[in-house]
């Protein structure tokens, strides 16, 4: 079982608590961008097998967005934080290179 | 190879059965091939097969990272359909039922289809207004369904609780010819008619990068050297968007956990399938006996090939509710396989980004069914480069158009 730590609330929710967002900092796309653009903004996605950063919703509990980042071949989690950010933040990114050496973060 | 039949089973009785030849070879990869297809499980078999039978392309090797169908092809719940409401869903998946209709007779391999019927209960008025209208475009499609009442569901499945308190069964969309068929058998039957064709099955061979040049594919490398080719097909189910990733392009997927377990066997006690969308569970009875339970998905990106403990509680709740006898029932087993979804619950069949590379993925939560049909339009996309009928609406540019072939509003949820 999933268990992510809410960074608003602080509470470790398991994942019947949390709602699914799919992937995180996406980059949106709209009136003056190309069809292509919108396409990928619209459809395409990484889905890694591996460092995986995503959107979930503490929708049984203090009803926030947050940002996830989780290992889908291992279902590890490296950590949680705030959705008001455009990237993940420093702390995270090196508790995955701490745990998944060589991994880059790609675009 | 030696062609099945009662004489071969009764030569062999007479010699203590030391002549069955082993069903397909796994030879060493050669140098170059004229088409590799990535992914050993039901579609990418079915692809080569269609390849040398319907389109003379017999210098072919199918590419394995595990074993022969140990995929999602080992870890459905071998339900049959094609009551769907698209037009273009209806074709392929109606074509593939009727190619399992003889595949036993074509394959010379006993896939065990049983045309048991196919029930969708209809659990709330939306649904019932749904099925209907699912069954007028069924009769314009040519895919033979009908609207029953619920004392014919009665009738069909006496162990079904139809006036249930919450969800009571209003009655059902019956396709009398729906049914199942020996998963394993599908996949092995292909693999024999592929070597017997003198293609190539390479098993516990994972690829391990693309090469492109000039736009157009080289070859791949892999864990057992390099393998050049013409033409590539992707058709790895799950992991399409790794392959997509090493050939440089995206795909509109996202793979997620689906789950399944089944039930210690019972005397037999329901001899069609029924399919329950409401309370997000079906169910059917092996032949041995278990009472086979398929349940709904994680909701998020998920590779491992686990299920988690909420969804068979769901899922089994959900069931028990219909289905009150289940409640004595143990549970021998559980899996999860990982589904590769779209955005519009349709599959994939098509040319990408890259020159040679064709994709066939997307089945999302059903592609068991489609395997004799998504092969043959696959054969074909890959031999004509170019998509036949069959795969003309599925290509990735739906996507960009909008398009979309929305079976997510059409099944519901379990497809």
């Amino acid at each position: 079982m999933l268990i992510l730590t809410c960074p608003h609330c602080g509470i470790r929710a398991e994942e019947t608590e949390l709602a699914p967002g799919g992937e995180a900092h996406l980059k949106r796309r709209g009136p003056g961008h190309s069809d292509a653009a919108f396409e990928d903004y619209m459809f395409a996605r990484k889905n890694p097998r591996g460092v995986h950063f995503e959107r979930w919703r503490h929708a049984h509990g203090c009803g926030k967005w947050f940002l996830a980042a989780r290992c889908t071949a291992t279902l590890e989690v490296f950590g949680t934080y705030p959705a008001r950010t455009s990237g993940p933040p420093p702390d995270i990114l090196a508790a995955i290179r701490a745990r998944r050496p060589g991994w880059e973060a790609g675009e | 190879m030696t062609r099945y039949s009662v004489f071969a089973v009764a030569r062999e009785a007479l010699r203590w059965h030391s002549g069955w030849q082993r069903a397909w070879h796994s030879p060493a990869p050669k140098k170059a091939y004229d088409v590799v297809i990535v992914g050993a499980g039901g579609h990418g078999l079915a692809t080569a097969c269609y390849l040398g039978k319907n389109h003379g392309i017999r210098n072919v090797a199918v590419i394995e990272k595990g074993w022969l169908g140990g995929g999602n092809t080992g870890r459905n719940t071998t339900i049959i359909r094609s009551n769907y409401l698209q037009d273009p869903s209806a074709a392929i998946y109606e074509k593939a039922r009727s190619l399992y209709e003889t595949l036993s007779q074509d394959l010379n391999y006993n896939v065990m289809f049983s045309p048991r019927g196919l029930l969708m209960l209809a659990q709330t008025h939306h649904e019932v207004r749904g099925y209907r209208r699912t069954v007028h475009a069924n009769a314009l499609q040519g895919v033979e369904t009908r609207w029953i009442e619920p004392a014919r569901v009665r009738e069909l499945v006496p162990i079904m609780n139809i006036a249930g308190p919450r969800y009571p069964v209003l009655g059902a969309l019956h396709q009398p010819r729906g049914g199942t068929a020996r998963h394993d058998a599908v996949a092995w039957g292909y693999a024999r008619a592929c070597s017997a064709m003198g293609m190539d099955i390479i098993q516990q061979c994972e690829v391990t990068g693309v090469r492109i040049a000039g736009g157009q594919v080289q070859g791949i490398d892999t864990t057992k050297g390099a393998i050049d080719c013409r033409k590539l097909a992707l058709v790895v189910a799950g992991h399409s968007s790794v392959l997509a990733e090493m050939a440089g392009f995206r795909l509109p997927i996202e793979s997620m956990a689906l789950q399944a377990l089944v039930s210690e066997p019972v005397k037999p006690c329901l001899d069609v399938v029924v399919m329950a969308n409401t309370v997000h569970g079906y169910l059917s009875q092996s032949d041995k006996g278990e009472m086979v339970i398929g349940g709904g998905t994680d909701g998020f990106n998920n590779y491992t090939q686990r299920g988690s403990w909420q969804h068979v509680e769901e899922t089994v709740r959900a069931l028990i509710e219909t289905f009150p006898m289940l409640s004595r029932l143990k549970m021998l087993r559980q899996w999860g396989g990982i589904v590769d979804m779209t955005g519009d619950r349709s599959p994939i069949l098509s040319k990408t980004p890259v020159g040679g590379i064709f994709v066939n993925c997307g089945w999302g939560t059903g592609g068991f069914k489609a395997i004799p049909g998504s092969g043959w339009a696959m054969a074909e996309l890959v031999a004509r480069g170019e998509p036949g009928p069959l795969a003309a609406e599925f290509g990735l540019d739906r996507f960009r158009e909008g398009r979309f072939i929305d079976e997510s509003v059409a099944a519901g949820v379990a497809h």
